[in-house]
């Protein structure tokens, strides 16, 4: 899978390092922006510090 | 050799890597060893040696290829959801991560950022409706003096749902320790901005009765973590608009999550009229596990009102 994904990649290997790379910083971005922000909502549980019925 | 790399998927693996790396060099030294041969005749013995060494590497390398062609579907079907396995462990990794520290992190910085603009804004904003009140006397012979050198504490009307209202400052949960408090206790909407929220059904600062709030101990920027740390006398300081409310520590219990009594008027005396003006703090016992929950409660023994300025202990990061 990620060598096929290396492998589709253009340019002399500087190249595709580089495309690697910002290709992960984005990832990671999306992630911490939306994807984890998303799963911590609807994995919070209900009551967790409060008191109540 | 192709037995062993249709047994284990991580051979399947590195040997699929090692022909992404290959194809480039390969070619590359094949054209070298092309171009030397020509002019081998004048190349010295040492050259020779290389070349031969990088003409047996493309050799190998194109012995390779025909061999990949023979991985079985299932052995690639094993690769990749090997591999799929390993970026979900990473992603888990990654997000826990983002839980416990950079998320805490960013709601902190929020958090002070939040509370110095409430703090600001009242600052600016509140009108001096009443004239400086002066401490309420102790001459001999006057009426019993009130509890509170200021008289008594203003009481706020009701706060609409989620906004916030008031800032916490307990510095037992550190120096610069500030956080808003919203109304209501919705995790979503409240509780996971890292802040405190305030039980609706109890009541306001300063009142008769009592303040109840809660707040995350683990996760989302932990502001109730070292509420087993307070000890007899720690002073929390509760800031409104009208100005800061000083609640002293007195003691801590343990409840069940159920445990409603807790944010009573009178804490577990549900019919009791009250007559002390408390405060309450929830989160939750024990660290990470959350089974029970940890209760601290305090009383109001001063309030200080806007005009006057902020209590001594906490006067350097008000609205700092």
């Amino acid at each position: 899978m990620y060598a096929a994904l290396w492998r589709i990649l253009p340019g002399p290997i500087w190249v595709r390092i580089l495309i690697v790379v910002v290709l992960l910083a984005a990832v990671l971005f999306a992630l911490a922006t939306w994807v984890f922000p998303w799963i911590d909502d609807i994995t919070t549980p209900v009551q967790e510090v409060t008191v109540g019925q | 050799m192709t037995e062993q790399q249709d047994d284990d998927p991580f051979a399947a693996l590195r040997a699929d890597d090692g022909d992404a790396a290959e194809p480039a060099p390969s070619r590359k030294a094949a054209r070298r060893a092309q171009a030397e041969s020509v002019q081998s005749d004048a190349a010295p013995a040492e050259n020779v040696q290389a070349e031969n060494v990088q003409a047996g590497t493309a050799e190998s390398a194109d012995l390779r290829r025909p061999r990949r062609k023979k991985r079985s579907i299932g052995s690639r079907v094993v690769g990749v959801f090997g591999e799929l396995l390993i970026t979900a462990g990473v992603l888990v990794l990654l997000f826990l991560g983002w839980q416990f520290s950079l998320n805490g992190i960013m709601l902190n910085n929020q958090q002070a950022s939040d509370a110095n603009n409430l703090a600001a804004g009242w600052a600016t904003s509140a009108p001096p409706e009443t004239p400086v009140p002066t401490p309420v006397a102790t001459e001999p012979g006057a009426p019993a003096p009130a509890d509170f050198q200021y008289g008594e504490p203003p009481v706020m009307g009701a706060i609409e749902n989620t906004e916030s209202f008031a800032v916490i400052y307990v510095p037992r949960f550190g120096a610069d320790f500030k956080k808003t408090i919203a109304e209501g206790v919705d995790p979503r909407a409240v509780l996971n901005n890292g802040g405190a929220g305030h039980y609706s059904n109890s009541q306001m600062p300063g009142e008769v009765g009592n303040f109840a709030i809660a707040a995350h101990r683990d996760g989302w920027g932990s502001p109730f973590l070292k509420i087993n740390e307070l000890q007899l006398g720690d002073k929390v300081y509760i800031e409104t608009q009208d100005g800061w409310y000083t609640y002293t520590y007195r003691s801590t219990e343990y409840v069940t999550p159920f445990g409603v009594g807790v944010i009573d008027p009178v804490p577990q005396v549900p019919d009791a009229t009250p007559v002390d003006r408390l405060i309450t703090l929830t989160s939750c016992n024990p660290l990470y596990i959350a089974s029970e929950r940890i209760i601290a409660y305090g009383v109001l023994t001063d309030w200080t009102p806007r005009s006057v300025g902020a209590p001594a202990e906490i006067a350097a990061i008000v609205g700092a």
